[in-house]
């Protein structure tokens, strides 16, 4: 009975990763895709998502929910990359620049957005989302009018030819621009990369270990972990797999500093008042933290985080859409997070790395699987936008569920 | 300069607009000692307590008068910031605990012990990193001073609700510097042995000279508990007594008083008790802040019956429950016909009605005019008002307007006419148009939760007088729940105490204040009686 029950509850707190894995199964099935090439894709956006996921763990932590907002950041974050290509600054100085010239801007908008935001707690997400939908209006002002009109652009292809305004697309992949800026630095087959990445863990807990921070328990696990996957990989029906992976070491690393960040700052006071802030906002004022300044730095701090990652994304893309590229970012990180386990409540960085892999697993196979089931792409396109609204939709629906269930036991409890 | 006291509250006067709360009271404490403070509600403990932490909803209304000494010192306490620095704890009545930390966590939120280090040292001391070590080493020794051996890993969320009270405990205990501390009903959600463990936690911080101060509607544990008494009553202070020299029963009248004469004149007349008209066994009731927790009542027909107590004890739990706008179990039987409990329009059809304490909020559509107000139950639980045709109802205007202006003449509602918008109206005729729409439901049985609350004094009476007629021309059964002694007192023909959800005892509306006083402490005051007078006779 009580087995049972327990599977019954694992089924029920992770339903939404659990139909996910499922429909991923079902995709690759009918997608005809080979397995490689789904890894080939899965690791590129997987380098260019994750960051923007990972971004969106501090403010749902600091009980603010999915900032929907981050598209600001995003906006913000194409404000610079225009610059650079105007001044021409290409390549890794370019990129750097960009990050840099994003942090202030963003943390402008981020200032703004949570000062907003703390007018109107408990509903953060509907606020950022549509604050994410005025901000592009004022946005488009910016660069249909202000740039290329009343602030002269000069680097060449930057406006559109006959009319004012920034073009429909920026290129990143002229000299001026900065393509691969941050992928192009180290990039290593699958293999190698496994390798340095299993031995540095291995060594960086060893360490860890030496300094007496983890067990000794944890250390072995890690290594026998490590050598399994390095085993594993000699199999060369399983190295055929990841043949054609490409790793971009500099950007994952990246992503893995930001990953750090995420636990490291949950040690810190701060990190200890953005969680007593979550949840509960009444006991957290009570013991006389500011609950307003707590919000507002994680919202800040997400939406700087949001800018990078926005910058991430187009250096690998090579080129975005001047006036969309950034619209659909909130969505779709937010449904990815909510895909690899976290509530709106709860998240950490492996539901938001495992969120990625899967939303992203499906976005690759789901056309295919479309055309062929249905003879049309354009279904799987359908698809797989349909998913991502259903999937915050369900989240949602979700956590008013929990909500409702733990109320119920709280009071079979006191009874 | 060093006083013998550790707090001197000197001649507190504290003013709401026209409204005085608190008049002239003062109190001294010393350290070591327990200061019981005692009073009904309203009687001004609340608002002495904000003053003492500085909270904001007293100097948002201009301060008060008077004077605050620590040590013997001026203390400027302008926020519940300046308290806590100056060394004044609270142990609060609802929980102010997260239920996702640890309770070493908990002990130390917002006062952790963090190391700096490379970031800390460019970003701010906010980026120091906690040292969970020390936290919890401090965490330990707090729980060990209140006798708590549980793991101080554990986190808060699944503990017992005891255990949440001596977790808030250790709290203010590991604040460095605590002079003073504040217990407000601590005991309320405590079982027996937890209460018992509680008051000798409380001695054991006394004796290491903290001062504390303890708010309880529990006479026998001030009784077991403290030094010295503060009693107000009204906003002003009734007395201070050394708790060696007093007794429950002393201390219980002087907390009630008698506040004046009967507030409607009534012929006295025999109890009717022939008939039970209300038979209610077992009844709980899941209303936050007024639960109901297990009470038996009988009303019989034709009776006023008013039911008292202190707030959050659950007498307006009653009503709620009954009626099923709070989720409630037990059994319920009008006229011997059980009821369906948690079904309101059940419970409406059975006739019975309620005129709530929430005038604003349930009681009345404030945007709609007063005939709508008025026959809107009616019209949506029995259906009357209506007139057919075809598959659609409407409403029927004229009989609307006509019973509209009947109620207004019979209840006296002083307004424009039927269609003036209830929310124009004063506080005493819109409680009127709530009793108006109770009445068009032709009820056998009427519950009046709060009938004069938030009305003044002329408007009280008159809402008092038509419950009377009511009783008295119709003969409908009425219970009426109020949390002013007096008003049950003029029109009751019996009362009925209740204290932490459960019925103490019915008392004559001419029983003596300190039996009042006894019973709103959850003492039955025959049965205090009945001990007292062993008590002497083994003497």
């Amino acid at each position: 009975m009580r087995k049972e029950f327990d599977f019954r509850s694992i089924l029920r707190n992770n339903a939404v990763t659990i139909m996910f894995v499922v429909l991923c199964i079902i995709c690759l099935c009918y997608s005809g895709q080979t397995v490689a090439y789904v890894m080939f894709e899965l690791f590129g956006r997987l380098s260019r998502n994750a960051f923007l996921v990972l971004a969106l763990i501090l403010p749902i932590v600091a009980g603010m929910g999915i900032n929907f907002a981050m598209t600001i950041g995003a906006m913000a974050a194409q404000i610079a990359a225009l610059w650079v290509v105007e001044w021409g600054v290409g390549g890794l100085g370019g990129f750097g620049v960009a990050a840099l010239m994003t942090v202030p801007i963003a943390a402008f908008f981020g200032f703004l957005i949570g000062k907003l935001q703390n007018k109107m707690k408990g509903q953060e997400m509907i606020g950022g989302l549509i604050l994410g939908y005025f901000a592009n209006g004022l946005y488009q002002l910016l660069f249909l009018f202000v740039f290329g009109n009343l602030i002269p652009l000069k680097a060449p292809g930057l406006v559109i030819k006959g009319s004012t305004g920034v073009a429909n697309t920026i290129d990143l992949s002229t000299e001026r621009g900065f393509k691969y800026a941050l992928d192009g630095i180290w990039r290593l087959p699958f293999g190698t990369a496994l390798y340095i990445v299993c031995g540095a863990l291995v060594v960086a807990m060893a360490v860890m270990f030496i300094l007496k921070k983890i067990k000794l328990n944890k250390l072995i696990i890690t290594a026998v972990a490590a050598a399994a996957a390095c085993l594993l990989y000699q199999i060369p029906a399983v190295a055929k797999l990841f043949s054609m992976v490409n790793i971009p070491m500099v950007t994952f690393m990246v992503v893995g500093l930001l990953c750090l960040f995420n636990v490291g700052i949950m040690k810190t006071r701060l990190g200890q008042q953005f969680r007593a802030v979550g949840q509960n906002r009444t006991v957290a004022n009570a013991s006389g933290i500011n609950v307003d300044r707590t919000r507002l730095i994680a919202v800040m701090i997400s939406t700087v985080l949001a800018g990078w990652g926005q910058l991430i994304f187009v250096q690998n893309m090579g080129s975005f859409q001047t006036y969309g590229a950034h619209e659909q970012v909130g969505l779709y990180a937010g449904a990815a997070i909510l895909v690899g386990g976290a509530s709106i409540r709860k998240a950490n960085n492996k539901q938001a790395i495992l969120g990625c892999i899967l939303f992203h697993l499906l976005f690759i196979m789901a056309p295919s699987a479309g055309k062929n089931l249905f003879g049309d792409a354009a279904i799987g396109e359908y698809f797989r936008v349909f998913i991502s609204y259903g999937v915050i939709a369900l989240a949602l629906v979700m956590h008013a569920w929990s909500g409702i269930q733990k109320r119920k036991k709280a009071k079979a409890a006191a009874e | 300069m060093h006083s013998e006291y550790v707090l001197e509250m000197q001649n507190i006067t504290k003013r709401y607009g026209e409204n005085t709360v608190l008049s002239d009271v003062s109190l001294s404490i010393k350290p070591g000692e327990i200061h019981a403070l005692l009073g009904e509600n309203g009687a001004g403990k609340s608002t002495l307590m904000n003053i003492l932490f500085g909270m904001p909803v007293i100097h948002d209304t201009g301060g008060f008068e008077g004077k605050v000494l620590l040590d013997g010192e001026e203390a400027g306490i302008f926020s519940p910031h300046d308290a806590m620095m100056k060394g004044i704890g609270m142990v609060h009545q609802e929980f102010m605990l997260l239920p996702g930390f640890t309770i070493t966590e908990n002990i130390k939120l917002n006062r952790e012990i963090s190391n700096p280090h490379f970031f800390s040292r460019i970003f701010g001391k906010n980026l120091e990193s906690l040292d969970m070590k020390v936290m919890s080493s401090d965490a330990r020794k707090a729980l060990d001073s209140v006798g708590m051996n549980i793991d101080e890993y554990t986190m808060v969320h699944g503990l017992p609700v005891g255990y949440m009270q001596f977790v808030e405990i250790a709290r203010e205990i590991d604040k460095s510097g605590v002079k003073l501390l504040v217990f407000d009903e601590p005991t309320a959600v405590l079982t027996e042995s937890e209460a018992t463990q509680l008051i000798s936690v409380m001695k054991k911080i006394a004796e290491s000279g903290i001062a504390v101060i303890f708010i309880t509607h529990r006479l026998d544990e001030v009784m077991a508990a403290s030094d010295s008494i503060t009693i107000l009553r009204d906003g002003k202070l009734v007395s201070t007594l050394r708790t060696s020299e007093t007794n429950i029963v002393e201390m219980a009248e002087r907390m009630i008083g008698r506040k004046g004469e009967s507030m409607v004149d009534l012929e006295k007349r025999e109890n009717p008790h022939e008939t039970v008209a209300l038979h209610i066994k077992d009844l709980r009731v899941e209303m936050p802040g007024e639960r109901v927790n297990g009470l038996d009542l009988d009303v019989y027909e034709g009776e006023i019956l008013g039911i008292g107590g202190l707030a959050g004890q659950g007498k307006l739990g009653i009503p709620n429950g009954i009626m099923g706008l709070y989720e409630a179990e037990g059994e319920v039987a009008l006229f011997g016909e059980p009821l369906k409990i948690g079904d309101t329009s059940a419970a409406l059809r059975a006739g019975i009605a309620m005129v709530s304490e929430d005038r604003k909020r349930v009681g009345l559509l404030l945007d709609q005019a007063i005939e709508d107000n008025i026959v809107f139950n009616a019209m949506q639980v029995r259906g009357e008002f209506l007139r057919k045709i075809g598959p659609f109802s409407l409403k029927n205007s004229k009989e609307i307007k006509e019973t509209a202006k009947q109620m207004i003449k019979d209840l006296d509602i002083r307004c424009t006419g039927p269609l003036q918008l209830s929310g124009t109206l004063s506080g005493g005729n819109q409680q009127k148009v709530c009793i108006a729409r109770a009445l068009c439901m032709n009820p056998r049985f009427l519950f009046v939760s709060e009938p004069t609350r938030g009305i003044d004094i002329g408007a009280k009476k008159l809402v008092l007088e038509t419950l009377a007629k009511l009783n008295r021309e119709r003969g409908m059964t009425i219970v009426m729940v109020s949390s002013e002694l007096q008003e049950l007192r003029s029109i009751s023909d019996r009362i009925a105490i209740v204290s932490e959800g459960k019925l103490v005892d019915i008392l004559a509306p001419d029983a003596a204040d300190a039996d009042y006083g006894l019973a709103m402490s959850g003492i039955n005051p025959s049965e205090q009686r009945r001990k007292e007078a062993a008590g002497h006779d083994e003497q």
